[in-house]
């Protein structure tokens, strides 16, 4: 059992939507699409559910062309970020409703139900109508139709967005290990690289209507082909920097010029683009060499036992998680050091050069 | 949209009760005595309703005169009451069957706007299609002809269609009013339904028809209802097509008001006895659909 598409892409009047897009799925595996607001996440969805049709391209389910099915004759379900239910009918029915079309005997349809409605931990609500229930139970009681449908695709579009913190949490440990059993394929809309890595299995990152990279999740993560994979995988966003390469010198656009240390020594003369992640900013001096830059600091965030530091380098505006509660008064000017080693490197285009050392260890 | 509308006018309840609990800071419950005391505001309500309502009072009083105490005297109440009027109006098939006709093409009318005006309002609100914000507008535009208009040319067509003097000719000319305003008001209503209710419907499996009725419908039931109420309530005021198309077979209530006039003159009691039972159904009608009534002058844009 295998989703594969093949050249999709979607032109919707003028603007395209999606690129011409090669991905194939397969059995049992969780995928996970990350992007921003407007890469296409949920246009990649529609196509895979078969809502829209690819104005280009063919869509195949275990080498079958699927592409221009009715939705009603593929199996799938699918879970919007809203909290879409049938507000006329109670939860059980709800649960229920795929099943009765499909023409199942009843008692199973009552097992079925009762056995998701256990599962989503909605068994006391079964009699009411989905209205009457929280964000939460509500978007259970989504998932429990999704489940028993028993669908070979499931589309779960940013499905705990709406969700408060606490219950995005719990929910986004069960949905993995309660789908897991079935075998099916998942496809996991986020916009969230946090939510992609605790999944886990592959990752689709898409950016403005493409596909960058598809891969499993750490790899993608630790190896980005390109800076805008590296761009979208990560929270905050990376931090780049223009550097050019004269002998062993290094002119990071700032005036100065550096000694080349560690994997920059290697590095034949010419521009590049360096990409670091925000924690991997330092304020204090480390232990191993370190590049040292002077910037401002122009925002502080504390989040209790982090700080969020927003800091200006020459045009680049970086930012750098750093631990603990630090008081930084805006407009005043920091040194602030960066290890080699956490560098990824790109070429002028994007196009990854060198990843992290940590990176290629792991 | 009803729960909006309740939670609006709870919020002024509870306002207006404040204002009260401010002025009577000094004393926690009111007396009787106070209670009883006019305050402005019901002073206003009591004269506006008095107003609104004399004629219909007027009306009522009528009803239960006879001809010669209307003609002779100025009574308030009736001073003898009789129900002659009313038994009239009862008894004679030439009154009685107006108020017949008049509801079976009313409900006609009802029935067809609102299934015509169903999945026209479906289209709008969910499909974009070449001139689909023309066409919208244009149905509206059909409501800013006066029925006059439409008159002639309805005589003539139904006349050749030999459908003159037929209910189902009242309740088509009346579509081209209502399905317009119909129309309208689903669109409202149905454009509050996010689309991924009918596209989760689509995946688990519902055919398109199912779907409407069975999980679509329901969901803009008071939309179908405030619909419903408009097109009864505009079919069943309407007096210049339904009276060009009938003659004696289809004729309608007011129709058969506005021929009274017999050798002996007007007779007034049965006239406003008339006037009263003609009125109730309409009463009726707003009674049950009082609560969607904001959303629905609203066209379902709350």
């Amino acid at each position: 059992m295998a989703l594969k598409l093949d050249g999709v892409s979607k032109v919707v009047r003028g603007s395209t939507h999606i690129h011409s897009t090669d991905l194939t799925l397969e059995k049992g595996t969780m995928n996970v699409l990350l992007g921003p607001t407007n890469a296409g996440k949920t246009s990649l969805m529609r196509l895979m559910a078969g809502l829209d049709r690819p104005t280009e391209g063919r869509i195949l389910w275990n080498d079958e062309d699927v592409t221009g099915v009715r939705v009603q004759d593929r199996q799938i379900a699918m879970v919007y970020q809203q909290f879409i239910n049938y507000p006329s009918m109670s939860v059980y029915d709800n649960i229920a409703s795929p099943m009765r079309l499909s023409g199942r005997p009843k008692a199973e349809i009552d097992r079925e139900v009762r056995k998701a409605a256990e599962l989503m931990k909605l068994t006391p609500m079964l009699d009411r109508k989905p209205l009457e229930l929280s964000g939460g139970q509500q978007q259970r009681c989504a998932l429990a139709r999704a489940l028993v449908k028993n669908a070979g695709l499931v589309l779960l579009d940013e499905p705990l967005a709406n969700l408060d913190y606490k219950l995005r949490e719990e929910l986004r440990v069960e949905i993995p290990k309660i789908f897991e059993e079935s075998g099916s394929i998942f496809v996991y809309a986020t916009t969230e690289p946090e939510e992609a890595l605790l999944l886990g299995g592959n990752t689709a990152t898409l950016w403005e209507g493409r596909v960058t990279q598809f891969g499993p999740t750490p790899t993608v993560y630790r190896q980005p082909v390109d800076a805008t994979t590296a761009r979208v995988f990560s929270d905050p966003p990376m931090n780049f920097m223009r550097v050019e390469k004269r002998g062993s010198g290094l002119d990071f656009g700032d005036g100065n010029t550096k000694n080349a240390i560690g994997s920059f020594s290697e590095l034949s003369d010419g521009v590049y683009i360096a990409g670091f992640r925000p924690n991997h900013l330092e304020l204090e001096q480390p232990q191993t060499s370190a590049f040292a830059f002077r910037a401002t600091v122009s925002v502080t965030e504390i989040t209790g036992s982090e700080t969020f530091v927003h800091l200006d380098h020459g045009k680049d505006r970086w930012i750098g998680l750093v631990h603990g509660v630090r008081h930084l008064d805006a407009k005043q000017e920091v040194s602030v050091y960066l290890a080699p080693k956490h560098v990824y490197l790109f070429d002028e285009a994007g196009a990854l050069i060198a990843p992290a050392s940590y990176a290629q260890a792991a | 949209m009803s729960d909006a509308a309740t939670s609006t006018t709870g919020a002024a309840h509870r306002a207006s009760a404040n204002q009260t609990g401010a002025r009577t800071k000094s004393r926690a419950r009111p007396s009787v005595l106070q209670r009883l005391t006019p305050s402005g505001s019901g002073v206003v309500m009591t004269i506006y309703l008095l107003f609104l309502l004399l004629p219909i009072y007027w009306l009522l009083n009528m009803s239960f005169q006879t001809n010669s105490e209307i003609l002779s005297s100025f009574s308030l109440v009736p001073q003898y009451p009789t129900l002659r009027n009313f038994e009239k109006i009862l008894t004679d098939p030439s009154w009685y069957m107006g108020y017949v006709n008049s509801i079976a093409y009313v409900v006609m009318n009802t029935v067809i706007s609102v299934t015509v005006a169903l999945p026209a309002a479906y289209a709008f609100s969910r499909y974009q299609f070449m001139g689909d914000k023309h066409l919208f507008f244009w149905l509206l535009t059909n409501r800013m002809a006066p029925p006059a208009v439409f008159a002639l040319p309805f005589f003539q067509l139904y006349s050749s269609v030999e459908l003159f003097d037929t209910h189902i000719a009242v309740a088509l000319a009346h579509c081209l009013f209502n399905v317009p305003l119909a129309v309208w008001i689903l669109e409202g209503f149905m454009r509050g339904v996010p689309r991924e209710i009918d596209e989760t419907a689509y995946i688990d499996g519902y055919s398109f028809p199912r779907f409407f009725v069975k999980i679509f419908m329901p969901l803009i039931a008071s939309g179908i209802g405030v619909a419903a109420f408009f097109c009864f309530m505009f079919s069943w005021v309407e007096l210049l097509l339904s009276r060009t198309l009938t003659s004696v077979d289809a004729k309608p209530i007011a129709a058969t008001m506005t021929r009274t006039m017999g050798a002996a003159g007007v007779d007034w009691g049965v006239l406003a006895a008339a006037g009263i039972l003609t009125i109730i159904p309409g009463a009726l009608v707003i009674y049950f659909v009082r609560n969607y009534i904001a959303s629905g002058f609203a066209l379902g844009r709350v």
